[in-house]
């Protein structure tokens, strides 16, 4: 039910009853207060109005127990908004394992957003009902802010950085999002459409269009036009590591220490090879910086990510050690 | 000294010599070290920015009107909001209440002849215009398109505007706050008379402490900041455009580092102003003196370690969000002490309805509001819905419009007697300040809804959906506009016409009462001796009340 001006957006996401409790909460206590406050202004403003020109107020100077008083009580107060907003936080930027994952790129000013399997959107996304969704997120240029009121999330898209944020939408519709960080000229119709959809017509739509280009297969093609496969042989033996079985391992570094290579680990090897360097390997890799595009790092990540369950050759066991195999 | 009873109206004579008549020529004003001098210089300069300012507001409310937008191109808009974001802040808010009633105040309020350093405090004045100039230089050639915020690589790399010159304008402007702030804090630690010891100063020169230690250890930062973007844009260095191998968080983080303390060096000022207001006009105590000074200076040192929660949504570690906003809740705290102590102030008081008074009440209401909707922001959870909407808009506006401009509007007219020596129409000082209570709640409030609705904040169209109240905030805009000119024309009419005011019309009880009106040159006859605490009516027979009993000394903050 939509009426002509509403008090809040609907509720769509797992996201939204969570913020509109704690808003409910948070409202109740706060309006106690400003209402306490003005009721206290007002009355004594009426109540002690000066009678006579010369008179002088009763000099009261203070009171410890009430500045004691409205100084811990509000700090309790305090403590229980901080914590229940913490919690909804933490769980928002605690991805859970079995997303959807979906691409997200921000340019001036438009987006471009990609299923799974390499389907391409531009200012729409759509996404099945009640399933957990992730949008990873990268920008060509200047910061932007993805934002989805109606599942109350929001995420800035910081160029050099992939971010990325999680929802479950709980019903059907159309709802608006919106570049909610400010990006330059056309900054105001940089949004568009997220459609939320019941599992069998999202798959119904998946396949009424052929997917335009598998990300795989383009990650595949871009592997052997940008060279890659003349260090990075499948069997270990070249100057670089071998992918397989590498996407979602613990990666065993040169200095000793350990790192998850998820797909930000990936894009940074790509564009500054020589910021983790794995162990048993030499710094010989250049950087792609200027010679990638956003898109083709996401194909390679995907062709990458296609090869997590191919076994990693022994000899390079020293190099990548399988850890789950799922992050 | 003399004393100031209460006369009946009409008795008083204007002093024959006074600072405004000292000295004649515009030489004896572009050259003068007189503090109080200066103090009229800056409030024509910050009059004249809150009014370019003030235009740029009323054209983005009239823009918004309709969703599509009523009245110029997005590139505009953004350059309207930019713009009026870049003289508000810098160029008003953070100079107006310390560079303009500080400055006149604070050497009378401690009893001395003018500030420590008097030819810094010119200097300052002219390096705020040359500032001033570079940014008007870009404002006037292209314009600025990049947010008061300036975050790259948006203004360094992307932005087609004019932002060099506005960012060495900026850059210009930090150094008259930085000399403002030395010359405060050396003028108050040097110069006060015998008997005004810390603890019976005025809360305005406590606020303006507080402020002071913001201007001097926030302002290089920003300073840097700027001149890192500045370089980056010119010469192509790489510190923030990941292109260049640099990193654009690493500018929120510098930038917020100054820029959220210079929050409370626009709002600390205005709550000096209220806590001199509430008890002279309640004609009592204030209520919690060591609380409300401590207070000061809590919000000072806590609002250096809260700036990242600008960033909870930038991709930054949960821990470090976690911690910073925790901090930021417990920044509310020492806030939340003023308010309950203002209120207390006035319990069983002898409270006037005088315009200043007016003003400090409708500061704390307003300043409750924007305070209270701070939480919800500091509140991480709610942060992600409520980041970069106008909820955002509505919260700092009622912090800096409701709080701060009050503050510096009730101060003009409680001290416009003591600047001026006339009085300003009662009446009509009365009917705009409450004019300005009921625009400015129109126009703000529906902004809370807004944002909770989703709306995003620097938008030059929006969604119909969000029109009715988008209406509603430009109709309270045009009652906002016509409450801001009313003083302007009847304060300007009454330095000329207004009732001969004397030294101490309201009566209060600060120092600068017990001098002509408008004070000599040197502010004081003979160097006062202070023999009685802050706000305290009843052992001042001088000021001629009933209920005074005789002078006693009370030493109960012992200290001189």
């Amino acid at each position: 039910m939509q009426s002509q001006m509403p008090l809040y957006p609907e509720q769509a996401s797992n996201f939204a009853p969570q913020v509109d409790n704690l808003v409910l909460f948070m409202l109740a206590v706060c309006v106690f207060f400003a209402m306490a406050i003005c009721a206290a202004v007002i009355y004594f403003f009426f109540k002690y109005r000066r009678k006579h020109p010369h008179d002088i107020g009763v000099p009261i100077h203070g009171d410890l127990r009430l500045e004691v008083a409205w100084i811990v009580l509000p700090f309790f107060l305090m403590l229980a908004m901080f914590g229940w907003g913490a919690a909804i936080y933490v769980n928002y930027r605690r991805t859970p394992a079995d997303t959807l994952d979906i691409y997200v790129i921000g340019k001036q000013w438009m987006w471009k957003l990609q299923q799974p399997d390499g389907r391409k959107e531009i200012n729409e996304l759509h996404v099945p009902v009640n399933r957990n969704v992730r949008l990873i997120l990268a920008s060509e240029d200047v910061i932007h802010d993805f934002s989805v009121p109606s599942f109350r999330v929001k995420m800035d898209v910081v160029p050099g950085h992939y971010n990325t944020m999680w929802f479950r939408p709980t019903k059907p519709g159309k709802y608006h999002f919106f570049c909610s960080q400010y990006c330059g000229t056309n900054h105001a119709v940089m949004g568009g459409w997220v459609t939320v959809m019941e599992p069998h017509d999202y798959a119904k739509w998946l396949s009424g269009t052929s997917a335009s280009g598998d990300p795989v297969a383009a990650g595949e093609k871009l592997y052997t036009e940008l060279a890659c496969n003349t260090c990075h042989q499948p069997d270990g033996k070249g100057r670089g590591p071998s992918y397989n079985g590498v996407y979602g391992s613990k990666v065993k570094l040169a200095d000793g220490s350990t790192v998850v290579a998820d797909d930000a680990y990936i894009r940074e090897s790509i564009l500054q090879p020589n910021a983790k360097i794995v162990a048993g390997y030499v710094p010989v890799m250049p950087s792609f910086q200027g010679l990638v595009t956003e898109d083709q790092i996401l194909a390679l990540t995907a062709y990458i990510k296609s090869l997590r369950d191919r076994p990693p050759p022994a000899k390079s066991g020293a190099a990548a050690e399988s850890a789950t195999g799922n992050k | 000294m003399s004393s100031a009873p209460i006369t009946p109206p009409g008795g008083e004579k204007m002093p024959r010599e006074h600072y405004l008549n000292a000295t004649y020529g515009i030489r004896s004003w572009l050259l003068t070290t007189d503090h109080k001098r200066i103090a009229l210089l800056y409030l024509i300069s910050v009059t004249f920015f809150f009014f370019i300012g003030g235009v740029f507001a009323s054209l983005i409310r009239i823009h918004l009107l309709t969703p599509g937008g009523y009245l110029v191109t997005p590139e505009t808009y953004n350059k309207l909001f930019t713009m009026h974001g870049v003289a508000m802040i810098f160029f008003f808010l953070i100079p107006s209440i310390p560079a303009v009633l500080g400055n006149f105040l604070i050497p009378i309020m401690i009893g001395a002849k003018d500030v420590a350093f008097p030819k810094l405090n010119l200097l300052s004045w002219y390096v705020y215009l040359t500032g001033g100039a570079f940014v008007l230089y870009s404002f006037a050639t292209g314009g600025l398109d990049t947010g008061w915020t300036f975050y790259t690589p948006l203004s360094s790399i992307y932005s087609n505007s004019a932002v060099t010159p506005a960012v060495i304008g900026i850059f210009i402007n930090g150094f008259s706050s930085i000399l403002t702030g030395l010359n405060f804090i050396v003028t108050i630690h040097t110069m006060r008379a015998p008997g005004m010891t810390w603890m019976r100063l005025p809360l305005f020169v406590w606020s303006h402490y507080a402020t002071s230690i913001i201007f001097v250890l926030g302002t290089p930062v920003i300073a840097i900041t700027l001149l890192l973007a500045g370089l980056e844009r010119m010469f192509h260095l790489g510190f923030f455009n990941p292109a260049y191998g640099g990193d654009p968080i690493l500018f929120q983080h510098l930038f917020w580092f100054y820029s959220h303390p210079a929050v409370y060096i626009m709002i600390l000022p205005a709550m000096g102003v209220i806590s001199e207001i509430v008890p002279t006009f309640a004609r009592k105590p204030i209520f919690g003196y060591d609380f409300i000074a401590a207070s000061s200076i809590g919000i000072a040192v806590i609002g250096f370690i809260v700036w990242a929660h600008h960033m909870f949504l930038t991709g930054q570690s949960t821990y470090s969000a976690v911690a910073f906003s925790f901090l930021t809740f417990l920044v509310a705290i020492p806030s939340a002490v003023k308010v309950f102590n203002w209120t207390s102030t006035l319990y069983k008081g002898s409270i006037s309805y005088d315009t200043p008074m007016l003003y400090g009440l409708g500061f704390i209401g307003l300043f409750t509001i924007g305070g209270l909707t701070g939480l919800f922001l500091a509140c991480l959870g709610l942060d992600i819905h409520l980041h970069d909407t106008y909820f955002v808009i509505a919260h700092f506006h009622y912090i800096m419009v409701g709080g701060a401009i009050m503050g510096y509007l009730g101060g003009i007219h409680f001290w416009w007697p003591k600047i001026t020596g006339r009085r300003y129409p009662e009446f009509l000082a009365r009917v705009a300040a409450i004019v300005l209570f009921v625009g400015f709640n129109l126009t703000f409030f529906p902004q809370f809804v807004l944002g909770y609705l989703g709306s995003p904040r620097r938008y030059s169209s929006y969604p119909p959906e969000f029109q009715v109240l988008n209406v509603m905030s430009t109709a309270g805009a045009s009652i906002l506009g016509l409450g801001y000119l009313l003083p302007m024309i009847y304060l300007t009419w009454s330095m000329r016409y207004g009732k001969v005011a004397g030294q101490n019309p309201w009566p209060a009880t600060g120092l600068e009462w017990t001098t002509d009106s408008p004070p000599l040159t040197e502010n004081f006859h003979q160097t006062p001796v202070v023999d009685w605490e802050a706000y305290d009516f009843e052992h001042r027979p001088e000021l001629g009340l009933s209920g005074a009993i005789s002078k006693k000394p009370v030493p109960t903050h012992g200290d001189d």
